[in-house]
């Protein structure tokens, strides 16, 4: 994929919160064209024209830095402010009410539901690149997108149900991107899925920008 | 769907330079591991290995930076390995950009040292890297662990040793064998097979390959979930594409090599 400019212009903050490697996400978006901050500063989240939680590691470690950091807050504020917000990886999980994972740490509690072990006759984690299977096209986060290779690194995942718009296929139906209203996520990383993963924060990023524009033509 | 074979290049840098000798048509510089690693991420490599064969750990810092530099322009998952000893020289190369690291020498002299990376940053980024061999040491399985990129041998079966690991947290166990190195005969499938059946995370095989024929076996009598090479890619032999074309005529799934870019 070439070079684009589909972030130009767009505030992007990707809350930090100090485990694993969070910068992934910030350099693709960056690379995106899109002004991306790792931050944890209320200010600059609050400013943001959209907002990532990215995530790696276990659910329960995570959810206590999150706490630690306050950015549980924040990202709950975010949530219901209606402004664009992105969870990848256990950043999805975490939007959840709970996962097996950490049995006794509740989540977000931003999306109904419990992540659960992958089950079946597979290797867990998965740790490879798997095809997408979207199942609602018109999701615009996920345009153009079915059949296209994502890399996923998990041991636990949402089940699918009607948030659902991409699942994949590993031993069971694996929800591989949900969305509801502002809220969208991914199991997947789309900030290491190459072209294609480039290809789905650029859709993000178009509508990180369709929903900012209503807001400037009412201030100007 | 179940497991699609990941083709993963990798590279030996030492002081921040690809070694081994590198022979890649079209590179300006076939050294440099950031432009290496951008070519094979074009090809549709699946990840990266880089291995750190820096002598000293005074130089470290340049791996450091080396890390950050692929990770502004490699947009695939990449591992560092080597001389990674402790939570906090981990914490390092994760934060420098990479996504996993491989431990094998430290692994060795305290296994605790993989507990203490997964519960701080999780499995999924704790590979452990297993150099065996075949020995006369008496172990149970016959394959003994070697240590200090197989100088040392260890007297720890090989077999358990990869048991004991992933109870303590490895994500996946990077496999080379030490009897095949170099040897370009194809990996050592029994030893592939004997750790992959003994585990339920991922095994990359590693050790042997000499032409892109030699891969599929790796997967499909070794149990292999990936397969690693070096020579083969670096001196120009095969491209990935190749590599994957393989793969799939041996009736094994993989993620297709990249689309043409329509500006090359």
């Amino acid at each position: 994929m070439t070079q684009t400019s589909a972030g130009c212009g767009l505030s992007i903050a990707v809350l930090d919160y100090g485990i694993g490697n969070l910068r992934s996400a910030q350099k693709t978006l960056q690379w995106l064209g899109a002004d991306a901050d790792l931050t944890a500063d209320p200010e600059v989240i609050e400013a943001a024209d959209g907002v990532v939680l990215p995530g790696v590691g276990a659910f329960g470690a995570c959810m206590k830095a999150l706490h630690q950091t306050g950015l549980a807050t924040q990202a709950k504020n975010v949530a219901d402010s209606g402004r664009p917000f992105l969870g990848i990886c256990v950043g999805m999980q975490l939007l959840y009410e709970g996962s097996e994972e950490t049995p006794d740490c509740p989540g977000l509690g931003i999306l109904p539901g419990m992540i659960r072990r992958l089950i079946g006759d597979v290797r867990i984690p998965q740790m490879q690149w798997n095809k997408l299977e979207v199942t609602e096209p018109y999701h615009p986060l996920v345009s153009e997108l079915d059949g296209s290779w994502m890399y996923f690194v998990h041991s636990y995942a949402a089940q699918p149900d009607e948030h659902t718009i991409a699942v994949t296929d590993y031993g069971q139906s694996v929800a591989a991107a949900v969305a509801r209203d502002n809220v969208w996520a991914t199991q997947f990383h789309p900030e290491k899925s190459a072209d294609d993963g480039k290809r789905l924060l650029s859709n993000w990023l178009d509508s990180v920008r369709t929903d900012r524009e209503p807001t400037q033509r009412v201030t100007t | 769907m179940p497991e699609v074979v990941r083709v993963i290049p990798c590279l030996d840098v030492d002081n921040g330079r690809v070694v081994k000798g590198v022979n890649f048509i079209g590179l300006r510089d076939a050294g440099d591991p950031v432009e290496l690693a951008a070519k094979y991420d074009q090809q549709g490599a699946d990840e990266l290995i880089f291995l750190d064969i820096t002598a000293s750990s005074d130089d470290r810092q340049t791996t450091v930076a080396m890390a950050e530099a692929v990770a502004e322009q490699v947009f695939i998952p990449f591992t560092i390995g080597g001389g990674i000893r402790s939570v906090d020289d981990t914490r390092r190369m994760l934060r420098a950009g990479a996504d996993k690291v491989s431990v094998n020498s430290a692994a060795i002299r305290r296994t605790e040292l993989v507990a203490e990376i997964a519960a701080e940053f999780g499995s999924q980024c704790c590979v452990v890297a297993i150099d065996a061999r075949r020995s006369d040491a008496g172990t149970e399985s016959g394959f003994e662990v070697f240590a200090r990129g197989g100088r040392d041998a260890t007297g720890i079966d090989a077999v358990a040793f990869a048991r004991r690991v992933v109870d303590l947290g490895a994500g996946e166990i990077l496999l080379t064998s030490m009897d095949r190195d170099g040897t370009r005969v194809g990996f050592d499938l029994p030893l592939t097979k004997a750790i992959s059946e003994a585990v339920t995370v991922p095994v990359i095989a590693s050790g042997g390959v000499g032409s892109v024929e030699d891969l599929a076996p790796g997967v499909l009598e070794g149990g292999a979930s990936a397969v690693l090479a070096a020579s083969i890619f670096h001196f120009g032999e095969s491209s990935i594409e190749e590599a994957k074309a393989a793969l799939k005529s041996a009736g094994l799934l993989v993620r297709p090599p990249a689309r043409p870019s329509p500006r090359h």
